[in-house]
């Protein structure tokens, strides 16, 4: 079957099987491989990315599901050199060690202050209940968000 | 050696300086095993058993073979004469038992997970289809689950043996010392603990590509590996590969936490297949199968008795471990239990000591490194011990604590296991912690809601840490024997332009040695870390190494990159002095320059030394050219980090849920290169040691079935579970290196889990409980409360 | 892991999806957010050899005012239901348990209908349909017709809707104003629920049990000493009374019979002093 998307701004279609996996659609197909892939059951969140502006575990939706959706992964967020504010603040609070999460944990992130634009340390907690890191601690991470948010650009962009 | 100052003013060292690795994996840029893409390649799927232990009937690889895009399919059986076993590099014993370890099982599966057949595909999927499609036959035998069962050998595991116990190893330099002691006792304490096999989940799953070149006979082997340089010599001899054939290159790696500090069946069988077929050959592992097919970690049953006197000062630690190996012998298996062998005295000023363990195989993944190895489990036991004696004695944990530390004055220190600390100031870091938790006002909000009943009482738990790290001296492995070495190499040239080059042999996956290794560089050579260039992990750039695990490469191989620098640095300073027609004497090196005292004007950059090493116009007599020179570091002795961790819980008692409400950590890992990546390491590793106190474990069931084999059934805690951290440090240099640094990768876990396990049992005092399993989980919480109410009734 | 083959049909309408599933026969499957089936099919728990793909459907994904009640299209993905404001004014217990579903990317792609309609015992919306006394709005070959959400759940992953059925709306009795708790407990938050139960104070008392039995469930025995004038603590008491609950690796049955005692009196307190 043909799939239509956009993908981080540029349009394309392609044929695949039914059972393409989203994740393996942006992986092996549009050659996309900063989306990682941690499990096989919906728990880690590595391979999250925004579909229509929301964050989604892209190992859990059929590449046939997105036909005629708006994709951003991680290679859609910085703006040509300059770093989205969201990775930004990942790298000034040290919120990434081996970064296999990361550009799950980031594009979740970026999704939770599209809903919560100033959250309490809690709620960047809870927000990111569904991204494991094995590496962090989380510590860094949660300084992170809190301190992207604070950024004029981070909550919005 | 002396050590050096801490450092301070406008150094590189010791400044928080943000990483120069993030930008790649922020961006999606990194490259890990699975996202290297090379035409050609053909995708391999293994057949895994699903029994624990069966001899293997028919193996029907012809449905597989039939499906589209499907290339070939083996047996064991079929590649019998490709391969050597896989390599145990730990010995530990001369009558170690270690049963042959097939990449691919051949007669007998004796674990679930245990490789039958592989089927190499166009496609990840087909292969994964094919995979399904491949029928076995098992004829089942007995399988051998729990660790204590299995040392009785009531079912023998592997018949060629004769038993399950792999080794005994005793460490009682006195014994007439241990048992009069015990004899002379006032007070003594006798537990039993159990360390949980725990699933190291690295996020990264392990992978593997082998690329060949077919007509010259070389092969490039990418894999999510902590080592590979290790890996490179094994794969050359068990693959029979001539070494100068391989080279072994670990690209982005995903963190390993010991889990890829190994040499695995796939690694092997993709190699072995890639000669074969000739061919590019790719395995990425999947979770659920990796919660089988990597190395799992703890293990252990613990038997701890100690004695002490009438103020509770102890006066002896005696200790019976029954270690599960699993199935087979992986890499370092059987030496995990005597990496903790030393350290059952803990920070404890002990005279007597004495420590056996008796390692056994059971039906289940083998068990490896993990996060502390041996470490967390000695320090488990000892922490909890130590509670369980100042509830006997009817102290605080805290005072209990300090009636017994090795005081500051005493090091270096010769424990009575033999061990020689090289320092600490273990009631420094206990001090610190307890005054950064608040400890007083937390005993009194603990009192007040003891006095008022509530359901959610509180809970204070203490642990004071310590480790020996920084594996290691080669003679110290050798005497126990363990195959490798222990040091570590670098290279450091300045480049004709000035440049700095750094060849490491660690191998970093997380920890950030690119950005550590320039600072250090950076800092000796009075130059912007901007200016240094760290190259590592691939064996043709750094062909000698001993990789990355046992929070050995600070301590030695930076401490390798650091004495080379000092090499370099004296090179220079000839062509410089033959440069500038002084003597050596009269230059000094201040930012990156060499200046003649007292003549300002004359002076050399390094750039300029460097382009005339280069050049070779004008060196003196004798001298090669090139400004360049390498060390291979052998350290004198292991590093000795230490610290003191404080939990507070809130256990609900009606339910029984424990809610980690602070954690407070003082740490002490000497002079730190760059306190951002050591608070991080802290961080990760806190939460490692919590999980295991409170979410993970590997279930198996009586059949040996792994029941907690996704990440929806092992639960590797999310930021919605932990809090954030109250972190310090106090510093105590190390005498045994240079730069009198330590190793800071595992200690958080190692502190970490006796801290929040004392804290549930503090909290649960009142109403009788006197231990926990791990993980705490809230019905066991619940049953603890119940049945120490019933046995009081 | 990665489902088995299978075709993919994308209905472009109900009437559509009712044509493609008629066709389909017993191995086709309606796949709306995915999140319930594409699990089982990557672990090949579930083979369909059709997905019928409804997730299109956008006249499916409303929440309306109904006067007595509310009316929320199948499709109406979590993340809608808890933000929506007629939902959060008339139902709150429906918005908020909608915001513990999984996590927020499970919120962002799984629906209602989809919750419902798989009828997972873990799953804790069928729960809070069972306190609010929801209604479950079907469309097949023989028309539409309602089912009460009491009479909904049948069995493991079973319910009462038929092969080529279609449950299209949620229709929920508005319970402004009245007092509601939801207590969720489990290890990690991302987790399903080890034990669940909703309760709502609308006049009488409704109460959802999570994870005690094989399907969704109502505290009966609860609600009955209730109307009976048994003070909370007592009627809590029989949380468990003629239930079977699960064991698995997070809890015995004995256990999980405890917590249900504890969360009743929990919610009914709640339910009583706190949200309303």
């Amino acid at each position: 079957m043909d799939v239509s998307m956009t993908v981080n701004g540029s349009p394309r279609t392609d044929s695949i099987e039914p059972r393409l996996l989203l994740v393996h659609y942006l992986r092996e197909v549009a050659g996309l491989t900063g989306t990682n892939i941690g499990c096989d059951t919906s728990s880690c969140g590595a391979c999250t990315v925004l579909v229509d502006g929301e964050s989604v575990k892209s190992c859990t939706m059929l590449a046939a599901q997105a036909d005629g959706a708006d994709i951003t992964t991680i290679e859609g967020l910085a703006d040509g050199e300059r770093l989205h504010p969201m990775q930004e603040a990942f790298r000034e609070h040290h919120g990434l060690q081996c970064g296999y999460c990361t550009p799950g944990m980031v594009m979740a992130a970026v999704s939770l202050l599209k809903e919560i634009p100033d959250p309490t340390e809690a709620q960047v907690r809870e927000g990111l209940e569904g991204n494991l890191c094995r590496c962090t601690g989380y510590h860094n991470i949660v300084q992170a968000v809190l301190a992207a948010a604070k950024t004029p650009t981070g909550a919005v962009s | 050696m002396t050590a050096v100052e801490a450092p301070t003013g406008d150094r590189v060292v010791g400044t928080r300086l943000r990483r120069r690795e993030d930008p790649a994996l922020l961006t999606g840029e990194a490259r890990y095993v699975a996202d290297l893409q090379v035409p050609g390649t053909l995708h391999a799927a293994f057949v895994r058993s699903t029994a624990a232990h069966a001899r293997i009937g028919r193996i029907d690889l012809a449905p597989a073979t039939a499906m589209p895009g499907v290339v070939a399919a083996f047996t064991g059986a079929d590649l019998q004469g490709e391969w050597a076993a896989l390599p145990c590099a730990w010995p530990v014993t001369a009558d170690m038992k270690n049963p042959a370890h097939l990449p691919l099982a051949v007669g007998t599966v004796n674990y679930v997970g245990d490789a039958v057949a592989v089927v190499l595909a166009t496609s990840e999927y087909a292969a994964r289809d094919a995979a399904d499609a491949v029928v076995v036959e098992y004829d089942p035998l007995p399988a051998v689950v729990d660790v204590e069962d299995a040392a009785s050998d009531r079912v023998v595991i592997h018949e060629e043996l004769g038993t399950n116990v792999s080794y005994t190893w005793e460490l009682t330099p006195d014994p007439a010392a241990v048992d009069a002691a015990f004899a002379g006792a006032a007070h003594t304490v006798s537990e039993r603990y159990i360390q949980q096999r725990l699933i190291p989940s690295a996020m990264e799953p392990r992978g593997v590509l082998v690329v060949p070149q077919p007509f010259g006979g070389d092969f490039t082997v990418y894999s999510a590996t902590q080592i590979p340089h290790i890996l490179k010599v094994m794969l050359a001899l068990t693959a029979g590969i001539d070494e100068t054939r391989l080279r072994v290159v670990a690209p982005a790696v995903g963190g390993g936490f010991g889990s890829k500090l190994n040499v695995y069946a796939e690694e092997v069988a993709a190699l072995v297949l890639a000669r074969k077929l000739r061919a590019p050959i790719r395995w990425i592992e999947e979770r659920t199968e990796g919660a089988q097919a990597t190395i799992q970690g703890r293990g252990q049953v613990q038997y701890i008795d100690l004695a002490a006197d009438a103020d509770g000062r102890v006066t002896a630690v005696r200790v019976r471990l029954v270690a599960d190996m699993g199935a087979y012998l992986q890499l370092v298996t059987p030496g995990i239990p005597l990496l903790g062998a030393f350290l059952y005295s803990g920070v404890y000023d002990v005279p007597a000591y004495s420590f056996r363990c008796t390692s056994v195989f059971t039906n289940k993944t083998p068990t490896d490194a993990y996060r502390g190895a041996g470490r967390p489990e000695a320090t488990y036991a000892i922490e909890r011990a130590m509670d369980a004696l100042a509830a006997e004695v009817g102290v605080d944990p805290a005072e209990i604590r300090r009636r017994n530390f090795i005081a500051p004055e005493a090091f270096p220190y010769s424990s009575a296991s033999g061990l020689v600390y090289d320092s600490g100031n273990f009631r420094g870091a206990l001090d610190k912690c307890v005054d950064m938790a608040g400890y007083e006002q937390l005993r009194a909000e603990q009192a007040r809601r003891r006095a008022e009943g509530a359901k959610v009482q509180l809970g204070i738990g203490v642990s004071s840490y310590f480790e020996m790290c920084g594996l290691a001296p080669s003679r110290v492995l050798a005497s126990l024997n363990y195959s490798a070495g222990g040091w570590e190499a670098a290279t450091v040239r300045v480049l004709p332009t000035g440049k700095v080059q750094v060849v490491t042999g660690t191998a970093p996956h997380g920890q950030g040695h690119e950005t550590s290794w320039a600072m250090i560089v950076a800092d000796r050579l009075g130059l912007s870390p901007d200016d240094v260039d760290v190259l590592h992990s691939d064996t043709a750039i750094a062909p000698y190494g001993m990789d990355t695990y046992g929070s050995r490469s600070l301590a030695v191989g930076g401490t390798a990159v650091y004495l080379a620098t000092e090499k370099v640095l004296d090179k220079a300073r000839s062509i410089a002095a033959h440069q500038l027609e002084v003597a050596e004497e009269d230059l000094e090196y201040a930012r990156g320059a060499f200046n003649v005292r007292g003549t300002p004007d004359k002076s050399v950059p390094l750039a300029g030394v460097a382009f005339e090493a280069f050049t070779a116009h004008n060196l003196p007599d004798g001298m090669e050219p090139n400004l360049e020179a390498s060390t291979h570091w052998d350290p004198p002795n292991f590093t000795f980090p230490f610290g003191t961790h404080i939990a507070v819980v809130e256990v609900d008692t009606e339910t029984g849920a424990v809610k980690l409400a602070r954690y407070v950590a003082v740490d002490d890992c000497g002079n730190q290169i760059n306190p951002l990546i050591v608070e991080g390491q802290v961080h990760g590793g806190i939460v490692q040691g919590v999980a295991q106190a409170l979410w993970e474990d590997a279930v198996y069931d009586a059949d040996g079935n792994l029941l907690s084999a996704s990440l929806m059934d092992y639960l590797v805690p999310s930021a919605a579970e932990v809090p954030s951290f109250e972190t310090g440090s106090t510093v105590t240099p190390s005498p045994t290196n240079p730069m009198g640094v330590k190793g800071i990768g595992e200690a958080g876990t190692i502190g970490s889990a006796p801290a929040v396990v004392n804290a549930i049992v503090d909290a649960l005092s009142p109403y009788g409980v006197h231990d926990i399993t791990m993980p705490a989980t809230p019905e066991r919480v619940w049953k603890a409360i119940e049945h120490a109410q019933e046995a009081r009734a | 892991m990665i489902p088995a083959p299978f075709e993919y049909q994308r209905a472009g309408s109900v009437d559509d999806a009712l044509r493609l599933l008629g066709e389909g026969g017993e191995d086709a499957k309606l796949l709306a957010g995915g999140h319930s089936l594409l699990p089982l099919m990557k672990l090949r728990l579930a083979a369909p050899t059709l997905l019928v793909d409804i997730g299109r459907l956008r006249d499916l994904s409303y929440v309306r005012d109904g006067g007595d009640s509310l009316a929320v299209g199948a499709l109406t993905r979590h993340r809608d239901v808890e933000t929506d404001p007629l939902v959060r004014e008339h139902a709150p217990i429906l918005a908020h348990v909608a915001g513990q579903v999984g996590d927020p990317q499970v919120r962002h792609r799984g629906t209602i209908g989809g919750s419902i309609a798989h009828g997972d015992p873990a799953s804790d919306l069928p729960a809070a349909a069972l306190a609010l006394g929801a209604s479950f709005k079907a469309v097949g070959p023989g028309g539409e017709r309602s089912i009460p959400a009491a009479d909904f759940f049948q069995g493991f992953l079973e319910t009462a809707l038929q092969p080529g059925e279609i449950l299209t709306e949620i229709v929920v009795p508005k319970a402004t104003g009245a007092g509601w708790s939801f207590q969720k407990f489990n290890r990690r938050a991302q987790d399903w629920a080890i034990v669940g139960v909703a309760a709502v104070r609308n006049g009488s008392t409704g109460i959802g049990l999570v994870n005690m039995g094989s399907t969704p469930l109502r505290a009966q025995a609860v609600e009955e000493a209730l109307a009976g004038g048994a003070s909370a603590e007592e009627a809590a008491a029989h949380a468990a009374d003629g239930l079977e609950p699960p064991a698995d690796l997070n809890a015995s049955p004995e256990y999980r019979a405890h917590l249900a005692r504890v969360l009743v009196r929990r919610a009914l307190e709640e339910a009583a002093t706190g949200h309303s």
